[in-house]
């Protein structure tokens, strides 16, 4: 074995280097493997859940917005907004995982040297395996209801699972590092993410809107650009290729974010947590 | 070969605030908005947790933190593992480290044994394949092999502590660091564990640093010693020397102790006057030498007359181990009644029976017929046994120290036949 030399200053930590996340990848995926058996445990349905969660509160919408409210969207509605649902779902319980992540680890963040990093990533890789179980319940619905798909899936859906995946860890790094010095983002939190929701095309779509300013404004939330991304190949209508553009600028600008403030944070988490 | 950690120069300042450990937001915003108005003097106090540590620790070494709570053991140790950072300083390590502030540190109590097995393992920082090849032994180690498939919320606490050692002693590193571990579990136990960690330190030849309040595992494990005190580094030396050098910075009276007249241990029937060590002629000391006799002088004021009061004395060595007691049994008082007065005590260790080290005495007056204890005066006084050398000892001609918490003179006879 190689003599590792380890320098320790007042600087902190190196966790953010590619080596040392790489060096820990094992400990990633024990700590996302944690969560999900654990997440399941002692419940009757079991992983069904994964299943079941999206597809009720699909039923909810689709009974109360589309029989009551008949809102266009271009296509069959329960489609669009199972598949909305779907990706609200990576980002949500994303975000709110990380965000309570490091809280829940406090004891072994005060015992014992890791990147730090990793538990928020843990979290959304965690969600993401959840994502991809409800994502194969939405291939069903595409043949069940018949859906027409242009080859545009190709892309689109692998590019609208990246963005909801960067502003997810993005914002949850944010949040977690916040929630460690100031307890208050714990109540914050929930308004957030109604904001999110109801200001995302999940269950409407910005296509309806007539002014363009407000359309490119709400597009700043970045689950509008996925949601963009993710119905084109659905429907015959034109994307908003502007607004994807702003969509990927605020996702990235939030994991850049999250991740420097995490990193500049991470120095006293033991200390404060 | 360069030494395997290296601190230099090492201090940790925390910021002690009034408030809760944590910050609220309303607390920054309404302090930002203050101090815009008022210049005003800072709610925060620094405290030096650590302050200018240099230890060098070379390969093979077996170091032990000694010191009083609040000496900054545990924020060194926390440096030492990369769980908090230093404020000035640095630290080199060279080496695969291992540390372990806490047994069972990630266990996860909906998780089966054997999941928790390979969680644990890997936050501790084991490969999933060195897990895997360890398996057998991490649970042979533990004994739960029948609750393997069982979920850990419903092991017993003793089991949940044997598997986190378990797994804990199975890791491999070239440095480990522990601290206070072994402060729980029963008895058989910690022996286990304390003979695991010799087997690791010694004859696998690990860098080993160890903090514990039990001086007696110090004492197994360790080949030196560094005492902590207030944040700085008070002393560094053999683990006997250090030891030594802790014990009489916890008991700070030494060879004798006069009561105030208003502060003596006791009730109405009989009160302590003042302990003594004194050597045979009669002085008070604190450092004998092997091969002299030392005296324990014990003074009391009876104020009840006609109870039958017996005298003893409690001797524990550096490492918390009880060397003795001794009973006033064959003294004339043990079954004759006192009468109202001054009394003295002398009883005396024989030479050539304490092995070299620190004692410390406990001194009491009771009576275990009626079960009263009049007083018991705990850890009172202290002394030193030290080496004598050009004379006859057990030790002979033996170079090192001779293990055993007695070291008594005693007559051989050898003949050819």
């Amino acid at each position: 074995m190689g003599e590792a030399e380890i320098t320790i200053t007042s600087r902190g930590p190196v966790s953010f280097t590619f080596s040392e996340l790489w060096k820990n990848r094992e400990l990633l995926y024990f700590l996302a493997w944690r969560d999900v058996k654990v997440k399941y445990k002692q419940t009757y349905l079991g992983v069904l859940w994964v299943i079941l969660q999206p597809l009720l509160l699909m039923a909810i919408f689709y009974i109360i917005f589309f029989r009551t409210l008949n809102i266009a969207v271009g296509m069959s509605y329960p489609v669009y907004a199972s598949g909305g649902l779907i990706l609200w779902g990576l980002l949500s319980s994303g975000i709110n995982n990380s965000s309570e992540s490091m809280l829940g680890s406090a004891q072994m963040i005060r015992k014992i040297y890791f990147p730090r990093i990793l538990i928020p990533m843990a979290s959304v890789l965690t969600a993401l395996l959840d994502f991809f179980i409800a994502f194969l319940v939405f291939i069903v619905l595409l043949f069940i209801f018949r859906q027409p798909v242009s080859w545009h899936i190709l892309y689109c859906f692998p590019l609208a699972v990246t963005l909801t995946t960067i502003s997810s860890l993005g914002l949850g790094a944010l949040l977690a590092a916040l929630n460690v010095k100031y307890r208050d983002f714990r109540y914050l939190l929930p308004f957030g993410m109604q904001l999110i929701f109801f200001s995302s095309q999940i269950v409407y779509s910005l296509h309806a809107l007539q002014k363009d300013w407000i359309k490119l404004l709400l597009f700043c939330n970045p689950l509008n650009g996925a949601l963009e991304l993710f119905s084109y190949p659905l429907r015959n209508e034109q994307m908003n290729v502007a607004g994807i553009l702003i969509s990927s600028g605020m996702a990235i600008l939030f994991l850049l974010a999250g991740l420097l403030y995490f990193k500049r944070t991470e120095v006293y988490f033991a200390d404060v947590i | 070969m360069k030494p395997r950690i290296e601190i230099n120069h090492l201090g940790k300042k925390y910021r002690i605030k009034k408030a809760a450990p944590y910050l609220s937001l309303r607390d920054t915003i309404s302090d930002s908005i203050r101090s815009v108005f008022i210049k005003e003097a800072n709610h925060t106090k620094d405290f030096w947790a650590l302050q200018d540590i240099n230890i060098k620790v070379e390969a093979g070494e077996r170091i032990g933190i000694i010191g009083r709570n609040g000496a900054g053991k545990s924020t060194l140790l926390k440096i030492l593992s990369r769980v908090t950072w230093p404020t000035t300083g640095e630290v080199i390590i060279r080496g695969r480290l291992s540390s372990l502030l806490e047994v069972g540190t990630g266990f996860h109590p909906e998780l089966s044994g054997r999941e928790n097995i390979y969680l644990n393992g890997s936050i501790l920082g084991l490969k999933r394949k060195e897990i895997e090849r360890q398996f057998d032994a991490i649970v042979d180690f533990s004994g739960v092999e029948t609750f393997l498939e069982t979920p850990l919320k419903h092991y017993s606490s003793g089991m949940q502590l044997r598997l986190a050692f378990a797994v804990a002693a199975h890791l491999e590193p070239e440095i480990l660091i522990i601290d206070e571990v072994l402060a729980v579990g029963d008895l058989e136990f910690q022996k286990k564990c304390i003979g695991k960690m010799e087997e690791v330190s010694k004859q696998q030849g690990r860098t080993i640093l160890f903090v514990s309040h039990n001086l007696n595992y110090i004492s197994a494990l360790c080949n030196k010693a560094v005492l902590l005190q207030d944040g700085k580094l008070a002393e560094t030396g053999t683990t006997h020397e250090i030891v030594s050098s802790y014990i009489s910075q916890i008991t700070n009276r030494t060879a004798q102790y006069i009561y105030a007249e208003t502060d003596r241990p006791g009730n109405d029937t009989v009160r302590l006057d003042s302990l003594k060590i004194i050597d045979s002629l009669f002085n008070a000391r604190s450092n004998f030498k092997v091969t002299e006799k030392i005296g324990i002088e014990m003074k009391y004021e009876v104020f009840d007359h006609g109870r039958i009061l017996w005298l003893g004395h409690n001797i524990h060595n550096q490492t918390g181990a009880h060397v003795f007691d001794t009973h006033s049994v064959n003294s004339s008082y043990y079954n004759q009644p006192h009468t109202l007065g001054k009394y003295t005590s002398v009883v005396w260790i024989p030479a050539n029976l304490l092995n070299t080290g620190s004692y410390y005495i406990s001194s009491a007056i009771f009576n275990h017929r009626e079960k009263i204890i009049h007083f018991h005066e705990k850890d009172a006084l202290l002394f030193n046994v030290h080496e004598a050398v050009d004379e006859v000892t057990a030790k002979g001609m033996n170079s090192e120290d001779i293990p055993g918490i007695i070291r008594p003179l005693l007559n051989w006879s050898i003949n050819k036949v």
